[in-house]
């Protein structure tokens, strides 16, 4: 780790000592050191539940810090709040354009502290300054139209320029890629840079790494809430980055058994995906799924994973390529079509786009079952208790009975019944997404366990998961995604945690 | 072009076409004499839709303005008539008492995060039912003022009248004109329109704000109902049903969003100009119901609330990619 205090000539412009945010039950952040100089671009990286998210939130004054210093170009700082944080000099750009799309780009650089003659709003003067700090940044537009004629990278530099206008030297940039193509991501990074020749400060959160190598020069890394270090960019080769991200030294990465399972090579795939894709989610990729096989999905945070997942299913509709399964085009537009297709899948988010929390274990059990017969024929009273009934026994679902509400249930138990729900369709290609996330450690087991038995019966399974043990342990294949793109496939013997790290880090597209 | 100037450029367009065809009908459309009575007689509605426009800009919705018409009305008829109060003063206290009530209303709405339609609705049934309690009767006033105010009138070449009331609006219009867009307040009602969450993070004090838009909305009431007493010389606590309804049509057929954020007070003028021609045309005709108006501008309604649905969907395709 570098030390801040030796290191360069340049004073921080934003000092965080020892900072600490608990949340019921998490320590969100315990003691995050982290310091910006002035003219720099401080990338901040972190897997999910890192802190990355609180300490910015901390740090602009939405969530109040229990423990810990935050100071600004040497003045401690406790700001209430965005409107607080921007007044003692630290500004925020969001992915999500905070501003006005209904007045024009000048009104939104100056709203609430517009210049005036004679007590009314000196409009002429207003447009002046605002072409004026444009131009500044290398954008020549007429400030008088609306914000809302204007692409999204125009808006996120209004954003920037306004907030730059109004702060004095630090910026933070949250995210402000996620929705910008890459002439737009240039044109950002080139506008960084000029703001860094000015001496400002930038913290700039993504997670795209190869976004971090062009622009950032540290880097710091957090994760489960602690500092994992800070490093000159120039000096920390992206496999190092990776597993500071992931907490996993390569020559420790261990071992679980590997499922003994004939190998699935060579035979024809169930299901398989043809330059599939969706702009601005996933490139276009090719992906083939044989009954009996599990294929795991890994990459960071935000790689694509879950985006991967629904277009899978069809609960994101895809923009190019075709899906055939046993070989003949289908079409996959909704999930409908996909229940239809006996395709099976369990989301990310558990708690919103999995369970129906009032309802009955045995009503979540049927529900997708029912949805496949179409409502008109519905399933009796009898037959849903019987089909409850067995996959609680099967999946040892524990439940005081079939008709207590789900929410009631533990994280795993659910987990178990949202997996029910879809074997009660008797799927042929089933699609889990995060399956043993928020749930302990005798369930991960468990669910595990059942996913190679649901494998050994036949069925074609694509596992997403952030937990690289677990998906080496059961993945036949490894597929690695990184920036919204697939990269590669492990098989065999490169079904490893190192193979998905170094695949993660090795170099970009040309 | 702007699309924000698409439904004002849809009002000027049907304004000039409508105007032109009562003139091909009815020559006499043309007349200065036609059109100083236009302004007259929707002088008080044209006055009560600029508060209406600024509100409706902001997001809201004031459905009390009708009410505080009446109320004011009564007010004057009693104040004036039967209690001896100078007029003036009394003119003076119903906009003092009508701005309060906005304010109040606009506090409301701001501090306990009701919807506006609710408290604005509880405020049209208040000062309805205050209007009634003072009395039920319909109230004269012959106040000298009343005469000489209305002797106020400036001749227009060809025999036309500009009243004082109507020259009363055209200053309200122009005032609220400059004031939406060339005064710090008026620019806040826009953001507030254009986005709330986003305009509080901008630092813009919408609390104020928003008190001062339904405190503005009040007077601009309250100026209407006095402008209604001077026209009909009269207070009667039943007056000026649902003008808050027609307001609105005005806004709204003068190119205003109704989802705010974007409008021209100039746009409410022709807004009302195209109501009082249509009741005009009618008047001409002589065999139409006068309930045509009511179709009419029901349709038109219709018509402009399906173009700023469009305008909104194809501002939406706009933003689409900065959805996740």
């Amino acid at each position: 780790m570098t030390d801040d205090t030796r290191s360069a000539g340049a004073a921080p412009v934003l000092l965080v000592r020892g900072l600490c945010k608990d949340f019921p039950g998490v320590k969100a952040l315990d003691g995050v050191d982290f310091t910006l100089r002035a003219g720099e671009v401080h990338a901040l990286l972190g897997e999910n539940g890192a802190g990355k998210s609180t300490l910015i939130k901390t740090v602009t004054g939405v969530l109040q810090r229990d423990g810990g210093s935050v100071s600004v170009a040497g003045r401690e700082i406790h700001p209430k709040g965005p409107a607080d944080a921007l007044a003692a000099g630290i500004g925020t750009v969001y992915q999500e354009v905070n501003l006005l799309p209904n007045l024009s780009v000048a009104e939104n650089l100056f709203i609430g502290r517009q210049p005036r003659r004679f007590g009314l709003v000196d409009t002429g003067g207003i447009r002046r300054r605002a072409t004026g700090i444009m131009r500044r940044y290398g954008v020549d537009i007429d400030v008088r139209r609306s914000l809302s004629d204007f692409s999204v990278a125009i808006q996120q530099i209004v954003a920037i320029a306004r907030a730059v206008d109004l702060s004095a030297g630090v910026l933070i940039l949250d995210e402000p890629t996620a929705s910008l193509d890459a002439r737009e991501v240039d044109q950002l990074f080139e506008t960084m840079r000029g703001l860094t020749a000015r001496g400002i400060g930038i913290v700039f959160v993504t997670h795209f790494l190869d976004q971090v190598y062009a622009v950032a020069d540290r880097i710091t890394v957090l994760r489960n809430g602690r500092l994992v270090g800070t490093r000159d960019a120039a000096d920390l080769p992206r496999l190092d980055l990776v597993s500071m991200m992931l907490g996993r030294e390569l020559e420790r990465a261990t071992h679980l058994a590997r499922p003994e399972r004939p190998a699935a090579e060579g035979r024809a795939p169930f299901v398989s995906f043809r330059r599939y894709g969706r702009r601005g989610q996933v490139e276009p990729f090719d992906l083939d799924v044989a009954r009996g096989e599990i294929v795991g999905v890994a990459g960071l945070l935000g790689s694509g994973r879950s985006e991967t997942a629904k277009l899978a299913f069809g609960a994101e509709r895809a923009d190019s390529g075709e899906v055939r399964v046993d070989g003949a085009p289908v079409r996959l537009a909704s999930p409908r079509d996909a229940v239809a297709l006996r395709f099976g899948f369990c989301p990310e988010e558990r708690k919103t786009e999995g369970i129906v929390g009032d309802l009955s274990v045995r009503e979540n059990i049927v529900l997708a079952l029912q949805a496949q017969r179409g409502w008109l024929s519905r399933l009796t009273r009898a037959e849903g208790d019987r089909i409850a009934d067995e996959f609680i026994r099967r999946l040892d679902i524990r439940t005081r009975d079939a008709e207590t509400p789900i929410r009631l249930l533990s994280g795993g138990n659910q987990q178990k019944a949202v997996l029910a729900r879809w074997l009660a369709t008797a799927p042929e290609f089933l699609i889990l997404d995060e399956p043993t996330r928020g749930i302990d450690i005798g369930a991960h087991a468990e669910i595990v366990r059942l996913i190679e038995d649901l494998c050994r019966a036949g069925m074609a399974l694509l596992v997403v998961s952030s937990e690289l043990e677990e998906v080496v342990a059961y993945s036949d294949r490894i597929r690695v995604l990184r920036d919204c793109r697939h990269v590669g496939d492990l098989v065999g013997d490169r079904v490893s945690v190192g193979g998905i790290i170094e695949t993660i880090a090795s170099e970009a597209r040309p | 072009m702007n699309a924000r100037l698409l439904p004002l450029t849809a009002t000027l367009v049907i304004f000039a076409a409508a105007y032109a065809l009562c003139i091909l009908q009815f020559p006499a459309f043309g007349t200065t004499r036609v059109m100083g009575n236009l302004l007259t007689d929707n002088a008080f509605l044209g006055i009560a839709a600029v508060g209406m426009t600024f509100v409706i800009v902001s997001g809201g919705i004031d459905l009390s303005v009708g009410a505080v018409i009446a109320f004011v009305g009564v007010f004057l008829a009693v104040g004036i008539g039967r209690l001896g109060i100078p007029p003036a003063l009394a003119f003076a206290l119903a906009l003092l008492v009508a701005s309060l009530f906005g304010a109040a209303m606009g506090a409301v709405i701001h501090v306990f995060e009701i919807p506006p339609f609710i408290v604005t609705l509880a405020g049209m049934f208040l000062a309805r039912g205050a209007s009634s309690v003072i009395t039920t009767e319909s109230v004269p006033i012959d106040a000298p003022l009343y005469a000489r105010l209305n002797d106020v009138v400036v001749m227009l070449p060809g025999k036309g009248r500009l009243t004082l009331v109507a020259m009363v609006m055209l200053a309200v219009f122009a005032a609220a004109s400059l004031v939406a867009h060339r005064t710090r307040f008026g620019r806040n009602v826009y953001a507030i329109g254009g986005n709330r969450t986003s305009a509080e993070l901008m630092g813009i004090p919408v609390g104020t704000t928003t008190v001062l838009i339904y405190a503005f909305s009040g007077l601009c009431a309250g100026i209407a109902g006095i402008v209604f007493s001077l026209y009909t010389s009269a207070g009667y606590s039943l007056a000026a049903v649902g003008v808050e309804l027609d307001t609105i049509a005005a806004v709204v057929i003068g190119g205003t969003l109704l989802t705010g954020g974007s409008g021209f007070v100039m746009g409410t003028f022709v807004g009302v100009l195209i109501q009082g021609m249509i009741q005009t045309y009618i008047t001409f005709d002589g065999t139409l119901s006068s309930w045509w108006t009511k179709i009419v501008i029901g349709l038109l309604l219709f018509g402009f609330i399906l173009l700023q649905r469009g305008l909104l969907a194809l501002g939406g395709r706009g933003q689409a990619r900065t959805a996740h």
